[in-house]
């Protein structure tokens, strides 16, 4: 009953008219657009705000006295706020503002991974992950000697948490686990993950960047060490992401990078660092970004994660019965509990070849190894076809979309 | 093969795709181009003939004769196949000073560079690249033969 009304007062039509892009055409076609697993469009709440910001506060953050760097600076760190809120962090200080989900990542594997990680040590990863999520750790790992273990995937693309099990062991120092696969929407057990890693001692990122905009995301109960997430997967602006890290951490760890506004003090003698989180935040900061991603949370919390959840979830059940009807179809990535991600391949012809012949029809999605080529060689496959879908996505537009797949399969054979 | 200068090959290239108006009757004369490709040698298929593009993959083998540069080439994308199928019309057999010269202004005019040959995706321009790097190798034996 309470979907049902939830369902009625949500309607996707007027949702649709907030995002000016989806009235674009394609080719003479309308813009079908299916590929918010790699970045999502904007609403015009967040377009506005950094226009807005642009033409009547621009100035530097946290250095001037006048009224308008006042004005950009109380922006600027009022967001912090939101975005703890937001995923029930700790406290504001525990927020560190990145260039994305992949600068985070890079963070915590220099600055916490460098000082605690020693020869011999091993750091846990999945074969799930995002390159972001691999090559960091892998670069650290040659650094120090340490070793890079990594979690099977099953047939189904859900982790072997048997095998995880095995691996963990005292010398473990380091588990970083992606939270809702990037490449078949796997909605992965991150609480259990790092309730395990615990018991051994080690610490946990979980890459939440394709999970906070689909569900609500509580740090504090996962209990993850570090959450990574970037701002232009959630609706909000390109060049801005988020470190959460429990304060005690933050605290001991060295600084990443070195510059303006991350010191007290600076003589050719020494120099004294700031405090958490601003000591992880060297150089002017993206203000733009961050004003954007403050408007992108509004959006979202204006939805709500019970609508955002339970449309997303009728556009992928939609979409994977109606292409389960074509027979050359195989779809990668067939876990229990799944998000808006649909990967497929088409038997017999490259991924590309339909992602090209579907743009022509003006349905934009992804196709190749999204990143992720260990999970593809897992699979034995070059690549997927993937429509990751978004809370503005209709069940018309898969329509669309499956009509022209069967064109551009009948026009490749 | 064509025996036309490349111009003129290139003007011919343009004057077929202008009976398409849509893109999909582009590219499904394009996968047609692709199908009929075949002639590409089995042990050819090796990693050093190999041109990597970020999703698809070219193998590109090229020899001599008369004076004159014989490339065959294929790829796991039929798309890829058909682009190289109009790139080998355009450029097999020539000399290397013609390969060269060669404005490759076709791939312009049908609309393709807009479309796909400005992305790492697909290898086309690595390929592009690569022949013409055949081209020179072959410019400076045939220069050093003849001194």
């Amino acid at each position: 009953m309470e979907a049902a009304l939830t369902k009625q007062m949500f309607d996707v039509e007027t949702l649709r008219k907030e995002f000016p892009i989806l009235k674009r055409v394609v080719n003479g076609k309308p813009l079908v657009y299916l590929d918010n697993a790699a970045t999502s469009q904007k609403p015009l709440s967040v377009i506005n705000a950094i226009s807005d910001y642009y033409c009547n506060y621009n100035s530097n953050v946290h250095r001037g006295v006048y009224s308008i760097s006042l004005e950009a600076s109380d922006a600027y760190d009022c967001t912090r706020d939101k975005i703890s809120e937001f995923i029930n962090a700790g406290s504001a200080s525990e927020i560190i503002f990145t260039r994305g989900a992949t600068d985070a990542v890079n963070l915590v594997a220099y600055s916490y991974g460098l000082e605690n990680v020693a020869e011999g040590d091993e750091i846990i990863v999945s074969e799930m992950e995002h390159h972001a999520n691999i090559v960091p750790w892998q670069v650290l790992c040659k650094k120090k000697n340490a070793v890079l273990k990594v979690i099977p995937v099953n047939d189904k693309g859900e982790l072997i948490i048997d095998e995880y099990k095995k691996l963990l062991n005292n010398k473990t120092k380091i588990v970083a686990v992606v939270h809702i696969s990037n490449a078949l929407g796997t909605i992965n057990p991150v609480k259990e993950i790092t309730d395990l890693a615990h018991q051994r001692g080690a610490k946990v990122l979980i890459d939440g960047a394709q999970a906070v905009h689909h569900m609500p995301v509580d740090v504090q109960d996962i209990g993850a060490d570090f959450y990574t997430f970037s701002g232009h997967k959630m609706y909000g602006p390109m060049g801005i992401g988020v470190l959460y890290g429990k304060l005690e951490l933050l605290e001991a760890m060295p600084p990443y990078q070195t510059g303006g506004d991350m010191i007290i003090s600076v003589s050719f003698k020494g120099t004294t660092y700031n405090e958490v989180p601003v000591k992880f935040e060297a150089g002017t900061p993206n203000v733009e970004g961050v004003i954007g991603l403050n408007k992108a949370i509004d959006f979202i919390k204006s939805v709500g994660f019970d609508v955002i959840n339970s449309h997303e979830q009728e556009l992928i059940n939609y979409a994977t019965e109606k292409i389960s009807e074509i027979d050359e179809i195989e779809i990668i990535g067939t876990a229990k509990n799944k998000a808006s991600v649909l990967s497929f391949v088409v038997r017999g012809q490259h991924p590309m070849d339909i992602g090209i012949m579907l743009d022509t029809y003006g349905v934009a999605l992804r196709t190749g190894k999204h990143c992720t080529e260990p999970l593809m060689d897992r699979f034995s496959i070059p690549g997927t076809v993937r429509a990751s879908f978004a809370v503005y996505n209709t069940p018309e537009e898969i329509d669309i979309f499956i009509d022209a797949l069967k064109r551009t399969i009948k026009a490749l054979k | 093969m064509d025996t036309k200068p490349i111009s003129e090959i290139e003007e011919e290239i343009v004057e077929e795709f202008s009976f398409f108006g849509e893109w999909n009757d582009k590219y499904e004369y394009i996968i047609e181009l692709g199908k009929k490709l075949k002639d590409f040698p089995e042990d050819k298929h090796t990693d050093a003939n190999k041109v990597r593009g970020c999703q698809s993959n070219v193998w590109l083998a090229a020899d001599s004769e008369n004076g004159a540069i014989i490339f065959k080439a294929d790829s796991d994308s039929v798309i890829v196949k058909g682009l190289i199928a109009l790139l080998i019309r355009v450029l097999s057999g020539k000399t290397p000073d013609e390969i060269l010269d060669a404005k490759l202004e076709f791939i312009d005019k049908i609309g393709l560079k807009q479309h796909l040959a400005n992305t790492r995706a697909n290898g086309l321009a690595a390929m592009i690249k690569q022949i013409k790097m055949y081209a020179m190798a072959y410019k400076a034996k045939q220069e050093l033969e003849t001194k």
